[in-house]
């Protein structure tokens, strides 16, 4: 037998035709989200689907990609909000200097609480991030002068933006989405980086078998820290864009439920898939628009439909639409 | 002993009241196949984890090339030059057989690395291809891993353990539930791999440990019992009377 060169065996597993489309993930993702708007129902649910949909991207790399259910991620989401918030009320910082700020402390943040949960495995991970994530809702509760506890984080409007000279009116919604969207994109860009980066396989290799990966000489533990601050980080952003959204911060986002919500939305969306994230902070959010609409306690049919998910779709939505169309090996 | 690659110097190990090893010392020289063989409960898989890293000893020491390893973290065995297989196939199940064996080749250079795309660093390509090659799985290299055979499976294990390059390879039952064709395939495989580096097997399977090895060491209730060329072990009466007696003529 001839043994084939590498690249041989490569070109030969490369996917044709619309697998050679979807590498392109990133471009291929801002494109369908640049249609959003004019899709949706309204410009705000579109913004919240933005948003969500980072925070939600974020979660993923450690619960999809690293097999870590957390508990805790809104600490992270409201940690970026409250910074941004802050950042701009209180010290009067630009915007587009918030932004990286509030998510290099919300980094700083996911490395203390990660630094405790990640020593814990299964239920206790997920039960010290719940722990970990509440006690910072605490913090934002009682520190009242500084987040303005029960009500909220308000007094930090941003109207206008200037964007390379060019004024923005940041309070009309077009505007607002595409600037939030630049967000996005960056986000995305930077969550494919790491998928395929060589630490993007050490991931992978601790989710498919933690012993054989510690076998094969990799640090366990500090990759898990190290994935746990880099989903924190691009979560965070999430809670970034919403502050500027929204120009308050309501202390909600800190709250478990929210946690809870997004564990949802990666499950309705598809975990492990690049974009089903988006598609599931979208089918959750049209879901809660639509049901509230007829009855109040909608939670009851969301939480239904989860339930049928979980049993019936376990890939969510994105990922079995790309198992359906033939690509969803290629992806994984 | 001249070419000695690692020294086990009085290990033991305790596992609350039980004793699991006790006072075990033994030197392995460079570049020969020892097998270590007992029954069951004698202590071989304990003996293996502790020169793994993965169970550190209660008391004794080891030493690599040198380099005492006590308190090492079990990730850096493998720098160090310590590879493994284990007992129960241990592999990632839904990764490529390639990108398997690639994932076990990048952890001896990069671990933290987010920027670079792992598509471009061929080098560990190439390497895992030709670790693939040497147990005969390249033309499996994009299945999925659990889609595998058994033995072929095994086979994976080997070639994930071997791509680091190990000074010393740690087998724990290679040929553990498989069928005699796949046997023959693992100790082919064995023999091939057997010639290049030291290798140390646990085995069960006793024609196959008698004829594969240059030297063997019996284990029994975690004592040594025993140490030397396969002729002697056959002809020892503690062996014998343990061990030998009550499964010659299995596998």
């Amino acid at each position: 037998m001839t043994r084939p060169s590498s690249g041989e065996v490569l070109a030969k597993s490369a996917p044709s035709g619309l697998g050679r489309i979807l590498d392109h993930r990133v471009l291929l993702s801002i494109a369908v989200l640049a249609l959003l708007p004019w899709l949706l129902p309204s410009k705000a649910l579109a913004v919240n689907v933005l948003i969500y949909g980072v925070v939600v991207m974020g979660y993923n790399l450690l619960f999809g990609y690293t097999g870590l259910l957390s508990f805790g991620q809104a600490a992270f989401f409201g940690a970026g909000a409250y910074f941004t918030g802050i950042a701009i009320g209180r010290y009067g910082v630009p915007w587009f200097a918030a932004v990286p700020i509030a998510v290099l402390l919300s980094t700083g943040l996911a490395a203390l609480i990660g630094v405790v949960s990640t020593r814990t495995r299964g239920i206790y991970f997920s039960m010290v991030t719940l722990a970990l994530a509440q006690l910072v809702y605490y913090v934002a509760l009682q520190a009242a002068s500084f987040t303005g506890g029960e009500n909220g984080l308000r007094g930090f409007t941003v109207d206008r933006i200037s964007l390379f000279g060019l004024q923005v009116n940041f309070l009309d919604p077009v505007n607002k989405y595409y600037v939030l969207m630049g967000f996005a994109g960056l986000a995305m860009w930077f969550q494919s980086r790491i998928l395929n980066s060589p630490f993007g396989a050490v991931i992978e290799a601790i989710r498919e078998n933690e012993q054989r990966a510690r076998a094969c000489g990799y640090d366990v533990e500090r990759s898990k820290l190290v994935v746990f601050m880099l989903s924190g980080a691009i979560s965070s952003l999430g809670g970034c864009m919403l502050a500027l959204h929204l120009s308050i911060v309501p202390l909600d986002i800190l709250h478990y439920q929210t946690s809870g919500m997004i564990v949802m939305m990666v499950l309705l969306g598809g975990a492990r898939s690049f974009f089903g994230p988006f598609v599931g902070a979208a089918s959750f959010l049209i879901l809660e628009d639509v049901v509230s609409l007829w009855t109040p306690h909608w939670q009851i049919f969301v939480g239904a439909i989860f339930v049928l998910f979980v049993l019936f779709l376990p890939k969510g939505i994105w990922g079995t639409l790309l198992d359906a169309i033939g690509v969803g090996k290629a992806r994984q | 002993m001249s070419g000695e690659l690692l020294r086990a110097e009085g290990i033991g190990k305790r596992f609350g009241g039980f004793v699991a090893l006790e006072d075990i010392t033994l030197s392995f020289a460079a570049g020969q196949l020892t097998s270590i063989i007992g029954p069951n409960g004698a202590g071989k898989s304990t003996f293996f984890n502790i020169l793994s890293g993965a169970l550190t000893p209660t008391s004794g020491k080891l030493h690599f090339r040198g380099r005492a390893l006590n308190g090492l973290p079990q990730h850096r065995f493998v720098h160090q030059g310590i590879s493994r297989s284990y007992q129960i196939t241990n592999i990632f199940p839904d990764l490529s057989v390639h990108e398997n064996v690639r994932v076990a080749a990048q952890a001896l250079t990069v671990s933290y690395d987010i920027w670079r795309n792992r598509a471009r660093l061929t080098e560990l390509n190439t390497r895992a291809d030709s670790a693939l090659d040497a147990v005969g799985l390249l033309a499996k290299r994009n299945e999925l891993a659990k889609f595998l055979s058994h033995g072929q499976q095994r086979a994976l294990e080997i070639a994930i353990a071997l791509v680091s390059e190990p000074e010393l390879l740690l087998l724990d039952e290679p040929t553990a539930g498989m069928g005699p064709e796949e046997t023959k395939d693992m100790v082919a495989l064995l023999e091939r791999l057997a010639d290049k580096r030291t290798v140390l097997l646990v085995e069960h399977k006793m024609k196959m440990v008698l004829g594969l090895s240059k030297r063997v060491v019996v284990l029994h209730h975690g004592r040594l019992l025993a140490d030397g060329a396969p002729y002697e072990i056959r002809s020892n009466p503690d062996v014998r009377r343990v061990y030998l007696g009550q499964s010659e003529g299995y596998g």
